[in-house]
């Protein structure tokens, strides 16, 4: 792991993957929604709202994701000190407040002429919407410790027990009644058809190629901001005790 | 009394609104990067 902790060869390896990555991804999820656009057939329930679950599923994926990845880079911060763990929790933080945010609209876009409503208290919507909060607070406490140069370990902190949420959105429908439906997918199981599965799954992996692209161009930003306000500190100390 | 719901403008809707912020955050990722990039160039020159 500490291989990778030299930001010099970080940046090699990130620049030769950005691209791949973001090009394959929108290819991927190109395809995967003009699939389920054009030919998944209406659901005996949900009718032609079917076609809304690759985008509402790969979301709710990747905005759990989001904050699992801060929540191991944040450990990985505070026990190793890795000096890109940190950098990796901020850059992960915009896309996976995307992706929440997308899971929440679609979800009810799709819950209006399913459910009836755009709208329920329930447990997988509210701690969902709860998730979307802690990117809120996670952006903003991030973006004000880089202001002001301060360390980053209270948003590891903070990265890390935001993390029980995670689990909670996961269990929420099995632990609370509620309208959202319980687990369609599970380790080695599916309840789903093959012809919802495979969208469904093309999206999924196409979203996610998307995610770590963007994590990537976020975290090679930061380093870019980084390097270049350290060495214009270094030019002006200089310029100034040549006076 | 049942609601009749066009199902396809809820679709249309929801594939809109994920593909204007997708494109939007990967541009805007991509921008802010290609300028921060470009920044630190501009810091090397003496």
């Amino acid at each position: 792991m500490h291989f990778y902790a030299n930001p010099a060869r970080f940046l090699k390896i990130a620049r030769w993957l950005t691209m791949p990555l973001l090009l394959v991804g929108l290819v991927l999820v190109g395809v995967s929604l003009v699939w389920s656009y054009f030919s998944m057939p209406p659901d005996r329930l949900m009718g032609d709202s079917v076609k809304i679950l690759p985008i509402h599923v790969a979301a709710a994926w990747l905005g759990m994701g989001g904050w699992t990845t801060i929540a191991i880079a944040s450990l990985i911060e505070l026990v190793w000190r890795h000096p890109l763990a940190a950098i990796a929790a901020r850059a992960a933080a915009v896309p996976g407040a995307v992706f929440a945010f997308l899971c929440l609209a679609t979800g009810s876009i799709w819950g209006r002429p399913t459910w009836g409503t755009w709208w329920v208290w329930d447990g997988r919507l509210t701690s969902m919407l709860v998730l979307l909060f802690l990117y809120f607070g996670y952006i903003a406490l991030t973006s004000a410790l880089a202001r002001e140069g301060a360390s980053s370990r209270i948003a590891a902190i903070f990265g890390l027990v935001g993390a029980i949420n995670i689990p909670i959105i996961n269990r929420s429908v099995v632990w609370w009644n509620s309208l959202h439906q319980p687990p369609s997918l599970t380790m080695g199981n599916s309840a789903i058809d093959a012809v919802y599965l495979y969208p469904l799954a093309g999206a999924t992996l196409g979203f996610s190629l998307l995610f770590g692209a963007v994590v990537l161009m976020q975290m090679r930003t930061i380093l870019a901001d980084t390097q270049a306000e350290a060495r214009l500190r270094r030019k002006a100390m200089v310029a100034g005790e040549g006076q | 009394m049942r609601e009749a719901f066009d199902m396809m403008a809820f679709v249309d809707a929801a594939y809109l609104l994920t593909g204007v912020t997708t494109l939007a955050v990967v541009g805007w990722c991509w921008l802010a990067m290609r300028r921060a990039e470009r920044r630190r160039e501009e810091s090397r020159k003496p």
